[in-house]
């Protein structure tokens, strides 16, 4: 895997020219102009996806999990309504799934055939997610696609790739960190990463989301 | 269809690029593209599984050069002049042709907060009775369908076990062409990764699909 230190709109990894700028433009003035389209409504979408749902709704769902016994059998049993609880649900996670990490069982999770994911909990994908190298081999070489994400699983771990071909929404609960027990839970939040909760690296006492 | 979005298993598509600090969109556009799908969504003249196709008709060797902004709205143009909503002159001048009617009332703020927050769910109450049960064996079919279809090539003619029903949802392979809902169970069927890879694969691996009973067959 390739990393990039930090985001820069000048860094092409997409190579876009102006042309769709201009052309989006274009449509949306069109659709605006006929009527089909509220420019307000636009606006709400985007700030909500941009500012308002992303892996912080996760990362809250997993330290109530990690500090709560009856609330983590709750979440593996009926995740819907364990995730409601908190205030999380709706568009892309109509109907969720919260698969649990354990010492010898690691779950990951793709959507080969698109880019489904769980937007309530994790907010919009990252580009990796949904890229043509991650879709491909996170079914055939789990343990290879880990290992470029910095985690190397030992040989008597089980793998469990969970591919959402469905409209059925995967989280990943991964284990808690070792050294944490006198962390409250909104502590514990800030260690939960979006890569842990999509399962492409586990969680550590010693650091906090960086993506 | 056998297309290059069902990408499972494939070789040679590069390196997995992890941005640190990703922002939600790269590009201003990208925010209009990903607000404007949801708002034509809303009309409800089309759905998701019908907007998923659309993508999957983007050719091949495009979908791949092509970043995930460019394909949705490529796929959305065609599917907005499919649909009616647009037509490729109004497309080229940007204004609306003369007599064609002004729909209203387009999405409001309200309901597109409402549409967030309820999503579109796609699991029915339809009294339909489960095929399979859970533990049970059986054979993904071996189904090429030139259209939509949700069960990807590499679990094709495999062997899995069902690991839990989820219950009774939209089949999008039917509801993908305005063929009807066509509801039914939805399971996750776990797959060996050996079954599915062959003897290089670690031994206790799987791959969890989520299929229809329209794409199981007993084993």
């Amino acid at each position: 895997m390739t990393t990039t230190p930090d985001h820069d709109h000048e860094d092409g990894h997409q190579a876009v020219p102006s042309d769709p700028a201009l052309r989006v433009k274009a449509l949306e003035s069109l659709l605006v102009a006929k009527g089909l389209v509220d420019r307000a409504a636009l606006d709400v979408l985007i700030d909500t996806y941009e500012h308002k749902i992303g892996p912080r709704n996760g990362a809250r769902v997993v330290a109530r999990a990690w500090t709560d016994p009856a609330y983590k059998q709750f979440l593996l049993s009926n995740a819907d309504a364990a995730i409601a609880e908190l205030g999380y649900g709706g568009m892309q996670g109509e109907h969720m799934v919260v698969v649990e990490n354990t010492a010898t069982i690691h779950n990951l999770v793709v959507c080969t055939l698109c880019s489904c994911y769980p937007w309530p909990v994790l907010g919009l994908p990252p580009v990796w997610y949904k890229s043509a190298p991650y879709r491909s081999r996170a079914v055939i070489d789990p343990r290879g696609v880990l290992r470029e994400f910095g985690l190397e699983l030992a040989d008597g771990v089980e793998v469990r790739v969970w591919d959402s071909t469905a409209e059925l929404r995967y989280l990943v609960l991964p284990e808690r960190p070792a050294g944490t027990q006198s962390m409250s839970e909104g502590e514990l939040a800030t260690l939960v990463t979006r890569d842990a909760m999509i399962g492409v690296a586990r969680i550590t006492a010693s650091h906090g989301d960086h993506a | 269809m056998n297309g290059i979005h069902d990408m499972g298993g494939m070789h040679g598509l590069g390196p997995i690029h992890e941005e640190r600090n990703e922002p939600v969109f790269h590009h201003p556009w990208e925010r209009r593209v990903f607000a404007l799908r949801r708002a034509m969504g809303a009309w409800r003249r089309w759905n998701i599984d019908v907007s998923r196709h659309e993508v999957e008709l983007v050719p091949a060797a495009d979908y791949l050069r092509m970043s995930y902004y460019e394909r949705q709205f490529s796929a959305f143009v065609v599917l907005l002049e499919k649909r009616g909503f647009i037509t490729p002159a109004e497309l080229e001048s940007g204004t609306p042709v003369a007599g064609v009617p002004v729909a209203v009332p387009a999405l409001s703020p309200d309901k597109a907060a409402e549409l967030i927050a309820k999503g579109v769910p796609t699991s029915r109450d339809a009294p339909v009775a489960p095929r399979f049960r859970p533990g049970q064996r059986v054979r993904a079919r071996n189904i090429n369908p030139p259209g939509h279809t949700r069960e990807p090539r590499y679990v094709r003619g495999k062997l899995g076990i069902i690991d839990r029903d989820h219950g009774v949802f939209v089949f999008p392979d039917t509801n993908a062409h305005f063929l009807g809902e066509k509801p039914q169970h939805v399971y996750s069927v776990r797959f060996a990764a050996r079954e599915l890879w062959g003897a290089d694969a670690a031994p206790q691996d799987g791959v969890y699909v989520d299929l229809w009973d329209d794409h199981l067959e007993p084993a």
